[in-house]
């Protein structure tokens, strides 16, 4: 029967992965993220009991690990350099709900916005429309659109988007910020 | 996306990376690098038998030693805090210095008498000052960032106002090489003024500078 690793035992076996990772070895990096994800996930439910923004940060703490890799000095502890990663994503997890609470307000539903008959619910206009947004979309430059299809279409996190587009968290919300801003004018032109 | 699918993403875009060395011997490098110019410049262009007179006023050496100390300190921190893992108390280091080098040259402005007009008038050489410190911090800044921006610091806020602070407090403390009078409260004005503001440069554009997505 295998025995349970001690934490010093279990850190080391991170940093050892975490060391191949830095030289280049995928799999190696797989497995260590795999192995981690357990714990960077405890570590962020101190910030949050909500499932979806847990593995929303779980992600971003992942994103973040990936761009400093480097920063990892493989003759120190592994643990607290994710941990620090960890809280920081924490941090700014907590500030950026408490900022969007601040600008959301819930609405009272005062009426149904279906109607029995489903044939009621096919409008021609807003196919019609749907067919000139994307039109719209499609003059868009290709990383603004990019941006505003993975954020706010394909509403994937900025972690999802990030490491889909090959775009920065601070480019992606720049270029979603953009499109949202041309497709504002372009719309006023018609 | 599930954060398995994420870690597949991830792991599959993995590139070989080169280690960093440790943030302390990076700091080393940066002071050494600039300290080596400095001492040329000030070599070259420093009326030296003005400085040595100055330098033997024991609170005159103290305010110098206290300029150079907080621009030693604060980069070492800028430095230390650019990694994940080092404590944020680094980030206090410079502070006494910084308050060491604020009482001297407040000491130099008491003892004239707290009076506005040095030497040369109420503004005198002030605005001289003023431009050297943001003018030096220019191309000091431009070498720590470089240096910096390869941790991508997650906190970037405090890593940017140390960074700042020591660049200008390193041009403060070259600038003392050219000064050869002591402050008047307008001059001390103009040196903070200028250290202030190449700090809140810094802090204002901490996320292009430091290649960071974090806010803080």
């Amino acid at each position: 029967m295998p025995t349970a690793l001690t934490p010093e035992e279990t850190d080391q076996a991170w940093s050892q992965l975490m060391r191949a990772a830095q030289a280049g070895d995928r799999a190696a990096y797989s497995r260590l993220l795999l192995a981690v994800t357990p714990f960077v996930r405890a570590l962020l439910r101190r910030y949050c009991s909500h499932r979806q923004d847990i593995e929303e940060m779980v992600q971003e703490t992942l994103l973040t690990m990936h761009r400093v890799r480097q920063t990892y000095d493989p003759k120190r502890p592994f643990s607290p350099w994710l941990g620090a990663i960890a809280a920081r994503r924490g941090i700014d997890g907590l500030r950026r709900r408490s900022r969007v609470a601040r600008h959301e307000v819930s609405a009272e539903i005062e009426s149904y916005e279906t109607f029995a008959d489903p044939a009621a619910n096919i409008d021609i206009e807003a196919v019609r429309a749907a067919g000139e947004v994307e039109e719209l979309l499609r003059r868009l430059p290709p990383r603004q659109r990019a941006a505003l299809e993975a954020v706010k279409l394909k509403e994937m996190s900025l972690a999802e988007a990030s490491a889909a587009s090959g775009q920065s968290v601070g480019a992606l919300k720049v270029n979603t910020h953009r499109a949202l801003k041309a497709l504002r004018a372009l719309f006023q032109e018609r | 996306m599930q954060t398995n699918e994420f870690i597949e993403q991830l792991s599959a875009q993995l590139e070989p990376v080169r280690v960093l060395r440790s943030p302390g011997l990076r700091a080393v490098f940066w002071l050494a690098m600039v300290g080596a110019v400095s001492t040329a410049l000030v070599m070259r262009y420093a009326h030296m038998d003005s400085v040595l007179q100055r330098l033997a006023v024991p609170r005159i050496a103290l305010e110098c030693v206290a300029t150079a100390l907080t621009a030693i300190t604060a980069i070492v921190a800028a430095f230390e805090l650019s990694v994940p893992d080092r404590s944020p108390r680094w980030a206090w280091l410079p502070l006494p210095w910084f308050v060491l080098w604020l009482a001297a040259s407040g000491l130099g402005c008491l003892r004239n008498g707290l009076g506005l007009h040095g030497p040369a008038g109420v503004f005198g050489h002030s605005g001289d000052c003023f431009a050297f410190i943001t003018a030096a911090s220019v191309p000091l800044a431009v070498a720590l960032f470089w240096m910096l921006r390869r941790a991508r610091p997650i906190a970037p806020l405090p890593v940017a106002a140390l960074g700042t602070l020591g660049v200008a407090a390193t041009a403060a403390f070259v600038l003392e090489f050219f000064h050869p009078f002591d402050v008047t409260v307008i001059d001390l004005s103009a040196h903070l003024a200028a250290v202030g503001l190449v700090v809140l440069l810094g802090m204002a554009w901490r996320r292009p500078l430091l290649d960071t997505d974090s806010a803080n």
